[in-house]
């Protein structure tokens, strides 16, 4: 059973914001989930080796360089933003 | 003329030989759209104009002789999770109510290439996480057999389009049974592909390490057409690869089935079962060799898909904050930093998604990694190599695609549970990366009922093939 202490200690590592309703029914719901996935612990996983990647593809790179072509992108990505001045995004300030 | 029995090929060679105008076509299906979309509400937006513009681009591309790419002028319905340059992108959720997509996915710049017709966005399961389609933040599509069922999910609204023949095709995501579990309840073709198949740039994500985009379409034939146009690597998506040369298919007759045990179980429709069981006693007459065989770690699955797939939402979600786009209530001026965060994500964001962060947060957090995220990513090893070790034996398996047919509203909305349990025959596929696509097998009830075919990594030929003789069985 996962308490209420803890689901919101959780919603607090995951920046949710959650009322006395929703810290009701995540316990109810998570305990449910988690009781179910418990399952696993009688599966054998001696010498198994974790599925790390979907594909067995190792590093992938690429250069490093500003896309010329595609300018106007930067432009509208920042326009999506609820606030900006002079092509940053604009927060909250963040020191006291 | 009614153009709603026609292949994509069909309508090819009918543009080609002048029959009929792209233009005519895509006036058709929007007059389709029209007639059926108050009741179905398959689609989020529409945008008329520009797909009339579309279709007259090819259509003049015809005139001058210049010779069209197979899906030009095809009508087609997207995802709302896939991006359009200048067209809003939902993903059925509060939080991207007002969002406008910066860029095209890769997907799309290749049907644009193609000069396919876009007419519209489709509803779905809010950030594709749902089996019904009723996690949306604007509203329920139905069914279209019967308007009182859920359409399944999360690509509900895809599936219905097709359905109801308001488009040709249509494109959804699949990260546990997302594009077959509602083509199954719909009565449609769905393709989920080998992973890396197709590129995931411009899809938003749920669970990287699962989804994939695929088509929705009435034929086997067609999901091998819009597949082999939206596949290959991308640089702009690293996981993808090289799909390697095709191979040539013999198709049914002498091929090896295999029938996992695992996922003839108890809580099944029994109706379902006998009909699948039938069903592949048609393939057996018809020259395939059908063997039973054992995916031992199927049990597993959807536990393993539970731990994964809500781990990985929490990361991929945790971009909604509401600085850089998407809801926020940074405008609001007595908010500080903290609580723009709480806030924007509370307001913006519906219960399955919460759940599933608060879960995947949860299995991620301090103390509780080994237990559930490694020992989840362990077991999904075993899952995999259950169906290394099959396909030594067998060149293809077949299996229900999900359980049930499609259930009425709000029947499982209360246990999420029991909602999860719709997926038990297609995550696994996801786990593993394998390709797999769903074909309409019969009906219950008059409900749908879809047959799910898997074959081994990148060997989707062999699903189209052995598909292809299958639907001339029936």
């Amino acid at each position: 059973m996962i308490d209420k202490e803890k689901i919101k200690h959780i919603a607090s590592l995951a920046r949710l914001k959650v009322d006395d309703s929703e810290v009701e029914k995540f316990s109810k719901d998570l305990s449910a989930i988690l009781d179910y996935v418990a399952e696993l612990n009688e599966v054998d996983i001696s010498d198994i080796s974790p599925t790390l990647s979907a594909t067995s593809s190792q590093n992938v790179f690429r250069d490093d360089n500003v896309d010329e072509e595609n300018k106007d992108v930067a432009k509208r990505l920042v326009q999506s933003a609820p606030d900006s001045e002079n092509g940053y995004i604009k927060v909250k300030s963040i020191l006291k | 003329m009614d153009f709603t029995k026609l292949t994509i090929r069909e309508i090819n060679k009918s543009l080609k030989e002048k029959n009929v105008s792209a233009s005519e076509l895509t006036d058709f299906f929007i007059n389709q759209i029209k007639d059926k979309d108050e009741d179905i509400k398959a689609f989020l937006s529409n945008d008329f104009a520009s797909a009339k513009k579309q279709a007259k681009a090819v259509d003049e591309k015809i005139k001058s002789g210049v010779d069209i790419s197979i899906l030009a002028g095809v009508p087609s319905a997207i995802k709302d999770n896939i991006l359009i340059d200048g067209v809003k992108a939902t993903a059925s959720s509060k939080m991207l109510e007002n969002y406008i997509a910066t860029y095209d996915a890769t997907v799309i710049e290749k049907l644009k290439n193609q000069n396919s017709v876009f007419l519209g966005k489709t509803n779905m399961d809010e950030f594709a996480m749902g089996s019904s389609t009723e996690s949306s933040a604007f509203f329920k599509t139905k069914n279209p057999n019967d308007l009182n069922r859920v359409p399944g999910g999360s690509s509900g609204g895809s599936a219905a389009a097709v359905a109801s023949s308001e488009v040709v095709f249509a494109l959804g995501s699949d990260t546990g049974g997302s594009i077959r579990q509602p083509a199954s309840f719909c009565g449609v073709v769905g393709l989920k592909p080998t992973y890396g198949a197709v590129s995931r740039y411009g899809l938003i994500a749920m669970a990287s390490s699962l989804d994939q985009i695929g088509p929705l379409t009435k034929t086997v034939d067609d999901a091998r057409v819009v597949f082999e146009a939206i596949r290959g690597k991308d640089k702009r998506d690293a996981t993808s690869v090289i799909y390697p040369e095709k191979l040539q298919e013999r198709g049914l007759k002498g091929m090896k089935i295999g029938i996992p045990k695992e996922y003839f179980i108890d809580g099944m429709d029994k109706d379902v079962e006998k009909l699948i069981k039938s069903e592949i006693k048609k393939m057996e007459d018809a020259g395939a060799k059908i063997e039973e065989i054992t995916l031992p770690n199927t049990k597993s699955a959807l536990s393993v898909y539970y731990i994964i797939m809500p781990a990985e939402v929490s990361s991929n979600m945790a971009r909604y904050d509401g600085m850089k786009f998407g809801f926020s209530t940074h405008n609001n001026d007595t908010e500080d930093l903290l609580s723009v965060y709480l806030n924007s994500r509370a307001k913006g964001l519906g219960v399955e998604v919460k759940r599933r962060i608060m879960l995947g947060t949860y299995v991620l957090s301090a103390g509780y990694y080994d237990a559930y995220y490694k020992r989840a990513q362990q077991v999904r090893t075993k899952i995999t190599n259950d169906f290394k070790k099959a396909f030594e034996e067998v060149d293809i398996i077949v299996t229900p695609t999900a359980p049930t047919t499609a259930f009425l509203f709000g029947e499982k909305t209360d246990d999420p549970l029991a909602m999860y349990l719709e997926d038990i025959f297609t995550v696994p596929i996801n786990l593993a990366g394998l390709p797999a696509i769903s074909i309409p097998c019969g009906k219950v009830k008059n409900m749908p009922v879809g047959m799910q075919f898997i074959a081994p990594w990148f060997y989707e030929e062999r699903l189209f093939r052995s598909g292809e003789d299958y639907e001339k069985l029936k």
